[in-house]
């Protein structure tokens, strides 16, 4: 899924400040997942938004919807009849949500209340952790299905660096060295032999690197 | 491939290679440089050059190895795979060729966390046994990575750093493999001060047959006090500092200490040489430059060979 992080209540009122009357988005899939962006969130955030505006003496009018999902244009629809009532979109979507709003509604100004963070997993209720930095050219077959692109610190794809210790990375000791997670793989594996191959020097071409990425699928298009 | 470097005519000579470094200042001052330099004329056969050094700026290693020419050094130019990507890294590996420089330390290069700019972007486009290869690569079949053929081949000796203390353990000796099927011909390690577990490494070494195709030098660091040996046991990471040599500098006085810090390291010196595979050592005096004649000398390792 798609972790986020809730930006501070004091971000969010200062870009909050020009408006009277927002539009509060939440989104059903991931964000909802990592309590962050989903209906709940909406209604915390809400009543937060509403209280601290109303200490100030600025009342706001807060209109709170959560759409099934906001990377999809017919759910985004679903607010085209009332969006015009108000100033401005607060989405706590995940940034692919939040654009994709910006996009369908031009002359409305949409914020940002999350920051978008990695693509990761539930490790356990209420952690999350990264695991795959969608590079566009998988290697997990090779490094025992452990990341090493971003899991990494350093994104190494021949082997721990000088720094690996005890298990952890060097940048943080509370934090997994990728490259203990594959070497322990690959012994469990049996396959310590992929260990010795040199895997080359990576074509960036299919991550960020290339530019924004596009898919199209001819045989699923009208 | 032949070069004009020192570690490959000395290698070659069967005779034990010593190095040292220099790290470049934090400024524009070009003496710093050559200050350093002068404590090292005579003791060395080669200097390492480092590149922007636990993340910190510093004047860039290139720079700094043209300095140490001009004063008849053979400088070793030291690059991370952390602030360049391929088209700056091979770009540099020519500019170094072209300005005479014969040896290259292909490093991955610490975490931009660490240093005086942490909120940096990091590149980490190659590792650095691609790095190894790159330069093998645009050496010896004279063509770029990205295929097209270059005009004046980067005659360089290929290095490259590997320390026996990191974790997992058991793939260590296999990722110096790597290293030399990429192409390295000398290694320096970490700094051993655990001398049990390098000779295990050496042992894995030696299994793989490693030692006969990459020149080995032990790498050193004298410590100045016990607060220099703790720090680096519990903030440097992959440094294995043993508690017996704490409680060594403990049981001296502590205007004593770094004489024995100095007296640890020529025993280690001499413990290393006797070490099948060892081909050299690589004293990294860490901003203490004007100790490495004396180690080097009570470590019976001068004078230096004369080179033609
Ligand atoms: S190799 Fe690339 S696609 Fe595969 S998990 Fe890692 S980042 Fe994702
Ligand atoms: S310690 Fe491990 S995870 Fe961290 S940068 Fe080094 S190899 Fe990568």
């Amino acid at each position: 899924m798609i972790v986020a992080n809730r930006k501070t209540l004091e971000e969010i009122l200062t870009m909050l400040k020009p408006y009277k009357k927002i539009l509060l988005l939440g989104c059903n899939e991931c964000v909802t997942v990592c309590a962050t962006g989903g209906e709940r969130e909406v209604g915390v955030l809400a009543s937060e938004i509403k209280l601290s505006r109303a200490k100030e003496g600025q009342e706001i009018e807060v209109r709170e919807q959560t759409l099934e999902r906001q990377c999809d244009h017919e759910y985004i629809d679903q607010v085209r009849p009332f969006v015009g009532d108000y100033e401005a979109i607060l989405s706590i979507a995940c940034g692919a949500g939040i654009q994709y709003v910006a996009e369908k509604y031009r002359n409305k100004v949409v914020l940002p209340g999350v920051n978008t963070t990695f693509l990761g997993v539930t490790l356990e209720q209420g952690v999350w952790s990264e695991r795959c930095q969608g590079c566009g050219e998988c290697v997990l077959h090779l490094t025992g299905g452990v990341c090493p692109i971003a899991r990494c610190a350093k994104s190494l794809l021949n082997g721990p660096c000088g720094g690996s210790s005890n298990g952890k990375c060097e940048v943080d000791k509370e934090l997994e060295c990728a490259w203990q997670l594959i070497v322990d793989r690959l012994k469990e594996l049996n396959q310590m032999d992929k260990y010795e191959e040199i895997i080359p020097i990576k074509d960036w071409t299919t991550s960020r690197d290339g530019g924004p990425r596009k898919r199209i699928r001819e045989d699923l298009r009208l | 491939m032949k070069t004009k470097s020192n570690i490959e005519r000395i290698l070659e000579s069967g005779q034990l290679v010593v190095t040292s470094e220099c790290g470049p200042p934090r400024g524009a001052d070009a003496e710093v440089i050559k200050k350093k330099g002068k404590l090292l004329q005579g003791v060395v056969d080669a200097v390492n050059v480092t590149d922007n050094q636990t993340s910190v700026v510093r004047m860039s290693s290139l720079s700094a190895c043209l300095i140490l020419k001009e004063m008849g050094f053979d400088p070793i130019l030291q690059m991370v795979c952390r602030d360049r990507n391929r088209i700056a890294i091979q770009s540099d590996i020519l500019g170094a060729a072209a300005l005479g420089i014969n040896n290259i330390l292909c490093l991955t290069g610490d975490h931009q966390k660490f240093g005086d700019h942490p909120k940096a972007k990091n590149v980490f486009d190659m590792d650095s046994i691609q790095m190894i290869h790159t330069v093998k690569t645009m050496r010896d079949e004279g063509k770029f990575l990205g295929g097209e053929e270059i005009k004046g081949k980067p005659i360089l000796f290929i290095g490259a750093a590997e320390n026996p203390f990191a974790d997992p353990f058991e793939i260590r000796a296999a990722r110096l493999g790597k290293k030399a099927k990429a192409g390295v011909q000398f290694l320096q390690t970490q700094c051993i001060y655990n001398m049990a577990r390098f000779e295990k490494w050496m042992e894995m070494v030696r299994d793989r047959g490693l030692h006969e195709r990459v020149g080995i030098l032990a790498g050193v660091t004298p410590f100045k006090s016990v607060g220099m040996a703790r720090y680096m046991k519990n903030s440097v990471p992959g440094m294995d500092v043993p508690d017996e040599m704490i409680e060594r500098l403990k049981g001296v006085a502590k205007e004593k200490q770094s004489e024995e810090g100095i007296r640890i390291c020529v025993e280690t010196i001499q413990k290393l040489k006797q070490i099948p595979g060892v081909r050299g050592i690589h004293i990294m005096a860490i901003e203490w430059e004007e100790k490495v004649r004396e180690i080097a000398e009570a470590a019976g390792l001068l004078p230096r060979p004369e080179l033609a």
